[in-house]
């Protein structure tokens, strides 16, 4: 059997995991006539439970994980994952409850994700949260929805949103399914938004500017209340792509920089792991004149009674406002994502999310420094400014001239050194781009490791380039063929 | 295909694609920089004999492994040829953008559009 | 330093001097304008032990009533099912928990290739050829099939079976409002679409058609019969249909009646309810529309030694050169939740999820038949069910529920004013039904005297 054989070439006929319980009820015939009836089964497979955990745990060995090895890929937020936040995930009264519980049987929930409100909100300096949107570019959707509902309200119809050339590759596709016409604003020579640019594109059809800051280059744009100004001088709301949220935590905060609308990220700031893709969470705050647009329902908070049980507070969900652009989803969003994500901000506290921020802020400058001092920077040179903030953008554009080795290629070398790579060619504004997010939860030594490394394949590549053109040698599968599996998809078993 | 290459009996769209008029017909596709940006195609979806293309508008899609893109006509007419053999070997507007590479043929309906394109060098020029 | 961070002093000298700056506070002020910094710190509590968020969480969790606290019948698009052992342990493996999105192939074959058995196993579900590598949740991979459909058609006009869960309806129209389509909706009749009205809504300007099977109230839909008129009516209309995925063990398969897309909600599949999320949505279709599917897929491949080996792919509909032609905007999908599904479906196998789901078709029956033959309470609709069903109270369903809960028991969703909706899993015995029966009786006639008295 070969070691990439999957689930459905495995097993026999008769095997089973589950034994189904005793029909324990009167049997009745002709239930379901006959024409709704499958007459096939779907060809799942037939295994025995140590066949189904020896397969899926082998698979899981090929796998380069967190846990297991530095990942500064950059834009993610690869930062420890605490396992308390498994333990009391799993706790029933949280994991086992049904959303549609009626309020007063899910008080403890409630009070779980009223709190978790607030404490977003103090982080982002917006008063009003919904933690409803299911990840990152959901919260997108939802604050382009917003915004657009927010201009009709005002009976005012625009058609554009902007947003910068270094934006995530989501803003623009959310942009569409929201109705709007995308328009890039440029980038200024110190990485930040190009005032004069902006100030020419944010017209009276501009419905909103979409931002992250620090941004996908690792700059903190000094002109942010600049921005802000010409922004909502124009009428258009500020949105804020949460993404990089790491770098500013108690530090500086959107609602402060100006911005209406903020996505978070629980699965990057605030350590929902990424599961391998998913699940995340994208809750949003706004401000004040956002809030009536905001999606239903949301968590209102009352006085208790003593018929309630005495406690202080009662919590409900509610519709509150006929504003409101209504569901972006089922029931009220990831719980279990709130959860992990209000366990470790109540971990933290606020000296400690200020901590996070500043150390992934000093650890990021420390690599880079590294980087600069190892005769690296003639061949990776940082692409914009001196200092970074949580993130910084090599350009690999000199080693590929000199070297003849691409960011790709690097990318492949550090798999055999034991390390996930940094984000390569994002964003697409450098060329050869290498961006390199090491968070605050590495020690200095594996900084220092991971910048040994990179100077070691360059050294390498120096003497002989083949090496990484065809790395790597180390890993479970070499260089896969993505051209064909687009050419002619394979996207299941055939059986 | 390695080096750029521009021919300079064609004419241009800035959006990357070409022309090669033939009298009351034309064949369009597009050039080396477009393909050398999109990588590998992998897929090309062309328009249906008989349909009706707008200069300037999008008329077809190709796909690379990275990207997906519009095809924009540099001119307008009705398409009477689409190349089938892109279907099975895409990669040929990598390989030969300008020769076996060519997406469809087009009966002009407005040959004074020619006007509009742009040469060789002129084309060369915006692209640097 | 918290105990996620390491930076000691030493650490920090050594630091600081490689920058070449004095302090940290001198990183952000050389960065951060004076005018945006907070100067204070965050106004929340101080950080605490793990032992005391332990406590903490705990005591959350104890004002929580879960199905651990009651006998629950409460469903309606997520069900208290039981979830292995296995899943629990897979699902914490380090390798599955904490990678990224696979970018990097040659170390996510782990990744990729359950992906790639997650979408075998839903296409073999839906008997679709084409399946992603999960979304979301329900309702908004309903409303993904109908951008798909307008992306696809270009037309802009849905028509719903008010049959549709009402959070689906509802994201519906949310995102409808977005991208610019309207959506009617059909009423039901006896508790499923009325054909008629199916057919009179559905037009030349029809740009999608959406059913869900079985039906908010369980009801098992003519999904073959509503497809077809609609495609009589115009041939490139788009049929959605919303699935449950565990009546898939003994329904006939949405490939099989003429869905073009068929999603739904994956949580019943080896998933926790999670007050509800995080859980994934399926997402299968027909070839056609192979090139147009939102959301991740895995493809095989070859690696330069010629093994076998998985990759993301299709992936172009997510970014491109040069215009906004995305088929979605999603990033994330549902990784670790979608692992959760192919690994219960494994462990049900090809029969245990037949057996499954006749054994939630004879127990939905008897708890059927054993209410509505209580005083006070019949059938909402006369139509076969499968593992829900819809009662009509002679008292207000919600004071009805708060008195059954007050029993230990959940009898299930209040809605409208006197419509209870019930629901059967696997956990819910005989025994279980029995004193559903038993409380519900008491309650219905409690709550009559209390209105008489």
């Amino acid at each position: 059997m070969s070691d990439t054989a999957t689930i459905f070439e495995k097993g026999a006929p008769g095997r089973r995991a589950f034994v189904c319980p005793e029909v324990d009820v009167p049997q009745v015939d002709g239930l379901l006539p006959d024409r709704f009836r499958r007459s096939q089964p779907a060809r799942l497979p037939e295994v025995s439970e140590p066949e189904i955990v020896r397969h899926y745990v082998n698979l899981s060995k090929k796998n380069f994980d967190l846990d297991s090895g530095f990942y500064p890929l950059g834009s993610c937020t690869m930062k420890h994952n605490p396992r308390l936040h498994e333990r009391v995930a799993a706790l029933p009264g949280h994991a086992r409850l049904h959303p549609l519980q009626s309020p007063a049987h899910a008080q403890g929930a409630l009070e779980l994700m009223w709190n978790l409100e607030r404490s977003l909100s103090e982080i982002a300096g917006l008063p009003h949260v919904s933690l409803q949107p299911s990840a990152g570019s959901h919260g997108e959707l939802a604050g382009v929805l917003l915004t657009k509902a927010f201009h009709a309200d005002r009976g005012d119809t625009r058609t554009k949103v902007l947003t910068p050339d270094t934006a995530h590759g989501t803003n623009p596709a959310t942009v569409t399914m929201a109705g709007y016409t995308v328009v890039k604003v440029g980038t200024n020579p110190d990485g930040g938004v190009d005032l004069e640019d902006l100030r020419a594109k944010a017209d009276d059809d501009v419905a909103c500017l979409m931002l992250t800051n620090p941004n996908t280059l690792g700059v903190f744009d000094p002109n942010i209340k600049e921005i802000a100004e010409i922004v909502h001088a124009a009428g258009a709301t500020l949105y804020y792509d949460g993404a990089n949220l790491n770098a500013i935590m108690g530090l500086t905060r959107p609602g402060d920089m100006g911005f209406d609308i903020v996505h978070f990220n629980l699965h990057k700031s605030f350590t929902q792991p990424h599961g391998g893709g998913g699940p995340g969470s994208g809750p949003i705050a706004v401000s004040e004149r956002m809030a009536p647009f905001l999606m239903n329902p949301r968590i209102v908070r009352s006085k208790g009674t003593a018929a309630e049980g005495g406690g202080l507070w009662r919590f409900d969900l509610r519709d509150t406002s006929e504003k409101s652009i209504g569901r972006l989803r089922g029931f009220q969003g990831n719980y279990g994502c709130f959860v992990r994500s209000y366990a470790y901000i109540r971990s933290l506290g606020a000296e400690g999310l200020k901590d996070a921020s500043e150390t992934a802020v000093l650890n990021a400058n420390y690599l880079l420094a590294r980087l600069k001092g190892e005769g690296v920077a003639d061949k990776l040179p940082l692409a914009f400014g001196e200092l970074c903030m949580h993130e910084f953008v090599l350009s690999g554009s000199p080693m590929k001239r000199e070297l003849g080795i691409k960011t790709l290629d690097l990318a492949k070398r550090l798999l055999d050194h034991g390390y996930h790579p940094p984000t390569v060619y994002f964003p697409l504004l450098v060329d050869e781009a290498l961006l390199v997010e090491p968070t605050e939860t590495e020690t200095k030594e594996t900084l220092d490791a991971f910048a040994d490394a990179i100077a070691a394949i360059l050294k390498e590549a120096a003497d002989d380039p083949e090496v990484a053109r065809t790395a790597p040698h180390t890993t479970p599968v070499r260089r896969l063929d993505e051209a064909a599996a687009a050419k002619r998809p394979v996207i299941r078993q055939p059986l | 295909m390695a080096d750029a290459s521009y021919p300079e009996d064609l004419l241009y769209h800035p959006e990357h694609d070409w022309a090669r008029i033939d009298g009351e017909t034309a064949t369009f596709g597009i050039t080396w920089f477009a393909q050398d940006a999109l990588g590998e195609v992998v897929f090309f979806d062309p328009p249906e004999v008989g349909s009706s293309i707008t200069a300037g508008e999008p008329y077809a899609e190709v796909e690379s492994v990275k990207a997906v893109s519009d095809v924009i006509a540099p001119l307008s007419g009705e398409i009477v040829e689409v190349n089938g053999a892109l279907g099975d070997t895409p990669e040929k507007i990598n390989e030969d953008p300008y020769g076996e590479g060519w997406m469809v043929k087009v009966r002009l309906s407005d040959p004074s559009e020619r006007d509009s394109l742009i040469d060789v060098a002129t084309y060369t020029s915006q692209l640097s | 330093m918290s105990r996620y961070t390491a930076t000691t002093a030493e650490d920090l000298r050594a630091m600081l001097e490689a920058i070449g700056v004095g302090s940290v506070d001198e990183l952000f002020d050389r960065q951060i304008p004076a005018a945006v910094r907070l100067g204070r710190a965050l106004e929340l509590p101080a950080g605490m032990a793990e032992q005391d968020v332990y406590a903490h969480l705990r005591e959350l969790a104890s004002r929580n009533t879960s199905a651990e606290d009651e006998i629950t019948f409460l469903g309606a698009g997520m069900y208290d099912h039981y979830v292995p052992a296995i899943v629990d342990m897979l699902m914490g493996r380090s390798e599955f928990l904490t990678p990224y999105t696979p970018y990097q192939p040659e170390v996510s074959q782990g990744n990729l290739q359950v992906m790639f058995e997650y979408q075998t196993a839903i296409s073999e579900l839906t008997a679709l050829p084409v399946s992603n590598a999960s979304v979301y949740e329900g309702p908004s991979a309903v409303a993904s099939a109908g951008y798909l459909a307008r992306l696809a058609n270009g037309r802009s006009r849905f028509v719903a079976s008010a049959g549709l869960h009402p959070h689906s309806l509802e994201t519906l129209r949310t995102y409808a409002r977005g991208f610019g389509a309207e959506v009617v909706e059909v009423p039901l009749a006896d508790g499923v679409t009325d054909p008629a009205a199916w057919a009179a809504a559905i037009d030349t300007d029809t740009c999608a058609v959406f059913v869900q099977q079985p039906n908010f109230y369980g009801a098992v839909e003519d999904v073959a019969a509503l497809s077809a008129a609609a495609k009589e009516a115009v041939d490139d209309v788009v049929v959605v249909g919303s699935y449950d995925p565990i009546a898939l063990g003994i329904l006939v398969p949405p490939g099989e009646c003429g869905v073009d897309v068929c999603v739904g909600e994956g949580q019943p599949l080896g998933n926790r309810l999670d007050f509800g999320g995080p859980s994934f949505g399926f997402f299968a279709a027909t070839e056609a529309y192979l090139r147009r599917m939102p959301g991740r897929i895995a493809g095989e491949t070859t690696d330069v030694d010629g093994k076998r080996g998985f990759v993301l792919t299709l992936q172009t509909r997510e970014q491109h050169i040069r215009r906004e032609k995305a088929t979605s905007n999603i990033c994330t999908a549902q990784a670790l939740n979608a692992l959760a599904g192919v690994v219960y479906l494994t462990w049900l196998g090809r029969h245990g999820l037949v057996e499954l789901g006749e054994l939630l078709l004879q127990r939905t029956h008897y708890a059927r038949e054993a209410l509505t033959a209580l005083d006070g309470v019949e059938a909402l609709h006369p139509q076969p069910v499968v593992r829900e069903f819809a009662l009509k109270l002679s008292a207000p369903a919600a004071k009805v529920v708060a008195r059954c809960q007050e029993q230990g028991v959940n009898p299930g969703l209040a809605l409208e004013d006197d419509v209870l909706l019930v629901a059967i899993t696997e956990q819910r015995s005989r025994a279980d039904i029995d004193r559903l029966t038993e409380v519900l009786g008491a309650a219905v006639a409690a709550e009559r005297e209390a209105v008489h008295a």
